[in-house]
C-alpha cells in the first residue's frame, strides 16, 4: 500500500475544490435551516439553476460569461421565489416535500430530450468556462506543491478565486445575522408565532432567507461546473442534497463556521477511505470482493451508504453537530 | 405489560429483519454463481407489427434480421423473432429492410440497426416501430382520438391503483406519528427487490441468500408466490424500521424535523446498499416479463396487468373496509385523528404505530412488486417518490382514504398529460399537481384544515 499518495490524496481533499463547492452549498442551507428553520431538501436544485444558468446562456445564448454569472444567481432567486410561494405559510415539511421534487424534476427536465437543444440532454454543456481560466495566472496544465498540498495550475486559480468567495460570503452571512434582519430571522426560527407576534412578517423574512441561501447554493454551482468546465444534468442527484445536510450537521446548524468545517471533515474522510480501499493489497483485495463485493463501483457506492448513516446517526444523537451548540440548534427546538 | 408471546413475536420479526440485513453482507459473494446458473439460454426477442388504417394489429412474415457474427432470423407468422446469444453483453441487431412488405416502413428510416443490451436470465425484447403510409396520415389527424384518450385513461388508473397502494402507508405512518418518511420509497423498492430474487432464486436460496448460507440454491417460486411473499418481507422491513430506529427515537423525544432529516438518512442508505448488493443492472423477473397485449373495447392490456389491476381493486377495497369496519382499522384512524384522545380511550397507541408501519410497508412492497414488471432497478422506489407526494398532499396528507383518491387523480392526469407533453416530461405534472394543491387546498382534498399549521 502506498500510504505516501493516499495521505497526499487526503490532505489535498482537506481544501481542495470539492470542499470550497460543499462548504459554499452548505453556507446557503445554513442561512435555510441553520438560522431560519427552513427544511429546504433540494439544495442541489439551486446549485444546479446556477450551473445551468451561468452554461446555458453563455454557451447556447452566447452572452458574456460575466453577465452568465449574473444571470445565473438572478435565475436562482427567482427558483427560490417561485418554490417559496406556495409552501412558506405553510408547516415546514410542506416545504421539504416541494424542495426534493422540484429538485429532482429540474434533473429531469434538464436531461431530457425536449430540452436538449437548450440544455445539451445528457450529455450536457460545456465551453463556456474560457474567460474564467484566461484570467489565471498560473499555468493550468502544470503541478503546483504548496506544502502537503498539491494541484494543477487550474485548479490552483478555481480554488484562489473559490476560497476567497466562500470567505467573503462566510463573513457577509455572519454579519447579516449579527443584525437586527439575522435577528429576527433566529426569531422566527425559535417561535414563529411569537415573532409574528412582535408584528413581524414571518412570510416574508422566510422567502428572503430562502432566495438568499439559494442564491449562495448558486455560486456552488457556478463554481462546480467552472471546475469541471462542464454541466451535466446526472451530477444534480438528490444524494448531493443530502450530503450538503450532512456535511451541515457534522459542523453544526447555526454556526458561522460550520459549513468550511464540515465539508473539509467530510472530505477528507471520503478521499481517505476510497483511496485506502483502492489501495489495499491486491490479495486482501480480492477476498473483500469475493466476500462483500467491493467492486470499484462499489467503493463509489460507499460514499452514499456513509452518508445515510451518518446523517441518521447524527440525526438521532447529535442534532447539534460535532461541534455546534445546543442553543444554536433549529433541529431540535420543536 | 407486554405479554411473552408477543416478546418472542419481536424477536422472530427483529431475527429476521436483521438477518437479512447482515446476511447480505455473507452471501453476496454466491450472487455471481448463482446468476450464472439462470442463464441458461438468452436471445434477443421481438415481434414485427404495424397498425393499418382500420386501428387493427397485423403481423409482418418472412422479415430477415439478424446479429453480426451471431446468427439471424426470420419473423413467423405471428411476426416473432428470436436470436440466441451466447453471452449477456451489447449486440448490435440489423433489420433488412428491403424484405418488408410494400407500404410499410420504420417510424425512423434511419434506426434499421439498433443496439439491444442483453442481460442476464432473460430474453431482451427490442422494438422496431414500423408504420405505414396511412397510419401515418391516420394518428396525425387524431391525437385526441377517443380511442387514445381511452387508452392513456386506462394507463392512468392503472398507475394510479399501484400509487395509491404505495401511498396509503406513507399517509397513514404521518397520520398516526406525524412523520413525513421520505424512506417510503424504499420499501417499494425493498418489495421489487424481494419479488426478483424469490422469482429467481426461490424462498430456501432467498432466505440462504440473505442468511449467507452456501449454494446449491432452489430454482425460482412462481411469480404469484414471490409477490405474496416480498409483501410479508415489506411488512418485516416496516416492522423492523419503526421498532429499531422510530419507536426508540420517539421514545427519546427526538423532535418530529430530527426524525425526518433521519428518514432521508435512512432512504440514501437503503438505496445505495441495494445498488451496492443488486448493481445498477436493470434485470427483470423470471415470469411475465414480456407479454403481448390484447385489446378489448380499442383499449390494449397485458393480461399480467390487467391481473395486477384487478388485485390491487381488491386489495384496496379490503383495506378500506378493513380501515372503516375492523377493529384494528378504527383504532389507525382514530390514532390519525387525534393520537391523544385515542389513547386517553384506551387504544394502545404504540401498537397501532407498529401495526401501520407493518400494513404500510406490505402494501408498498407490493406495490413495488407491481412496479417492477417492465425492469427492476435499484432505485424503482426513488423514480416515483414526487408522484407518491403529490398524491398523499393532494389526497390530504394524513388521511386514510386520501392517499386513495389523491393517487388515482395523480395517475390519470400523468397519462393524459401526455397527451400535450413529451411522455419524457409526465412526471412532471405530478409536480405542478403538488404545487397547485398546496396553493389553492393545502390541507388536501379530504383533508382538515388544522393539519397544515
Amino acid at each position: 500500500m502506498d500510504w505516501g499518495f493516499i495521505f497526499e490524496r487526503s490532505f489535498s481533499a482537506m481544501i481542495g475544490p470539492e470542499v470550497v463547492v460543499y462548504a459554499l452549498a452548505a453556507v446557503g442551507l445554513n442561512v435555510h435551516f441553520g438560522y431560519t428553520g427552513l427544511m429546504n431538501f433540494g439544495q442541489v436544485g439551486f446549485m444546479a439553476a446556477g450551473a445551468y444558468g451561468v452554461g446555458v446562456s453563455v454557451f447556447w445564448l452566447g452572452w458574456n460569461f460575466w453577465v452568465g454569472i449574473i444571470f445565473a444567481f438572478v435565475y436562482a432567486g427567482v427558483l427560490a421565489l417561485l418554490l417559496g410561494l406556495p409552501t412558506l405559510r405553510l408547516r415546514a415539511d410542506y416545504l421539504a416535500l416541494v424542495t426534493i421534487a422540484a429538485s429532482e424534476t429540474i434533473r429531469l427536465l434538464a436531461r431530457s430530450r425536449v430540452m436538449r437543444p437548450i440544455t445539451g440532454g445528457v450529455e450536457g454543456v460545456n465551453q463556456f468556462a474560457g474567460p474564467f481560466y484566461d484570467l489565471s495566472p498560473f499555468e493550468l496544465g502544470e503541478f503546483y506543491s504548496f506544502g502537503p498540498f498539491k494541484y494543477l495550475g487550474r485548479d490552483v486559480w478555481v480554488l484562489m478565486v473559490g476560497w476567497t468567495l466562500l470567505i467573503l460570503i462566510t463573513l457577509m452571512v455572519r454579519q447579516l445575522m449579527r443584525s437586527p434582519w439575522g435577528r429576527t430571522l433566529r426569531a422566527i426560527r425559535e417561535d414563529e408565532d411569537a415573532a409574528r407576534a412582535l408584528g413581524k412578517n414571518s412570510y416574508f423574512y422566510k422567502m428572503q432567507s430562502l432566495m438568499l441561501g439559494g442564491m449562495i447554493g448558486a455560486v456552488a454551482g457556478v463554481i462546480q461546473v467552472i471546475q469541471k468546465a462542464s454541466v451535466q444534468a446526472d451530477t444534480f442527484n438528490p444524494v448531493i442534497t443530502f450530503t450538503i445536510w450532512t456535511i451541515l450537521i457534522i459542523g453544526g446548524p447555526g454556526r458561522v463556521w460550520s459549513p468550511i468545517i464540515g465539508s473539509s471533515i467530510y472530505w477528507t474522510l471520503i478521499v481517505f477511505i476510497e483511496n485506502t480501499l483502492r489501495q489495499l493489497p491486491p490479495d486482501l483485495r480480492s477476498t473483500l470482493e469475493d466476500t462483500v463485493q467491493l467492486s470499484d463501483f462499489n467503493i463509489a457506492m460507499l460514499r452514499f451508504i456513509l452518508v445515510g448513516l451518518g446523517l441518521m446517526l447524527l440525526a438521532r444523537f447529535r442534532p447539534q453537530g460535532i461541534f455546534g451548540s445546543r442553543e444554536e440548534m433549529a433541529l431540535d427546538s420543536r | 405489560m407486554r405479554m411473552p408471546k408477543s416478546r418472542w413475536t419481536v424477536r422472530l420479526a427483529l431475527g429476521l429483519a436483521l438477518g437479512a440485513g447482515f446476511g447480505l453482507v455473507g452471501g453476496a459473494g454466491q450472487s455471481a454463481a448463482l446468476v450464472e446458473a439462470v442463464q441458461e439460454d438468452l436471445g434477443v426477442i421481438g415481434t414485427l407489427q404495424y397498425t393499418d388504417a382500420t386501428g387493427a394489429k397485423v403481423f409482418i412474415e418472412g422479415v430477415e434480421l439478424s446479429i453480426d457474427d451471431v446468427g439471424g432470423d426470420t419473423t413467423d407468422k405471428d411476426g416473432n423473432f428470436r436470436i440466441p446469444v451466447s453471452s449477456p453483453g451489447e449486440y448490435s441487431i440489423t433489420l433488412n429492410t428491403a424484405t418488408l412488405p410494400d407500404g410499410v416502413t420504420l417510424k425512423d428510416p434511419s434506426r434499421a440497426n439498433l443496439v439491444v443490451k442483453v442481460s442476464e436470465n432473460a430474453d431482451q425484447r427490442i422494438i422496431f416501430p414500423l408504420v405505414t403510409g396511412d397510419t401515418v396520415a391516420a394518428t396525425s389527424e387524431s391525437k385526441f382520438s377517443v380511442r387514445r384518450v381511452s387508452q392513456l385513461t386506462l394507463e392512468g388508473l392503472k398507475l394510479g391503483l399501484y400509487l395509491a397502494m404505495a401511498s396509503i402507508g406513507l399517509s397513514l405512518i404521518f397520520g398516526t406519528t406525524g412523520l413525513v418518511n421520505f424512506a417510503h420509497a424504499e420499501l417499494i423498492t425493498w418489495g421489487t427487490l424481494m419479488a426478483y430474487f424469490f422469482n429467481i432464486y426461490g424462498l430456501v436460496g432467498t432466505f440462504g441468500f440473505l442468511a449467507g448460507w452456501p449454494a446449491p440454491f432452489g430454482a425460482g417460486v412462481n411469480f404469484i408466490i414471490a409477490t405474496a411473499l416480498a409483501a410479508v418481507m415489506g411488512g418485516v422491513l416496516g416492522y423492523g424500521l419503526n421498532r429499531v430506529v422510530f419507536r426508540p427515537s420517539r421514545n427519546a423525544g427526538v423532535s418530529l424535523l430530527a426524525q425526518m432529516v433521519m428518514t432521508i438518512g435512512l432512504a440514501i442508505f437503503l438505496r445505495y446498499v441495494f445498488v451496492y448488493f443488486f448493481g445498477s443492472r436493470y434485470r427483470v423477473y423470471k415470469d411475465y416479463a414480456a407479454q403481448r397485449a390484447n385489446s378489448f373495447l380499442g383499449m390494449e392490456l397485458t393480461s399480467r396487468d390487467a391481473t395486477a389491476m384487478v388485485v390491487s381493486i381488491i386489495i384496496l377495497i379490503a383495506v378500506g373496509i378493513g380501515l372503516g369496519r375492523t377493529r384494528t382499522g378504527r383504532a389507525m384512524r382514530a390514532v390519525s385523528d387525534n393520537r391523544d384522545l385515542a389513547e386517553s380511550s384506551g387504544i394502545n397507541v404504540e401498537r397501532v404505530i407498529a401495526q401501520v408501519w407493518i400494513f404500510g410497508g406490505a402494501l408498498a412492497a407490493l406495490s413495488g412488486t407491481f412496479f417492477g414488471f417492465d425492469t427492476v432497478k435499484w432505485d424503482i422506489g426513488a423514480r416515483i417518490l414526487l408522484l407518491i407526494f403529490a398524491a398523499v398532499t393532494l389526497g390530504g396528507l394524513g388521511t386514510s382514504y386520501g392517499a386513495l383518491v389523491g393517487a388515482l387523480m395523480v395517475g390519470i392526469a400523468i397519462n393524459w398529460s401526455t397527451l400535450i407533453i413529451d411522455t419524457e416530461l409526465k412526471n412532471m405534472t405530478a409536480l405542478v399537481m403538488l404545487i397547485l394543491a398546496l396553493l389553492l387546498r393545502p390541507q388536501g382534498i379530504l383533508g382538515q384544515k388544522q393539519r397544515i399549521g
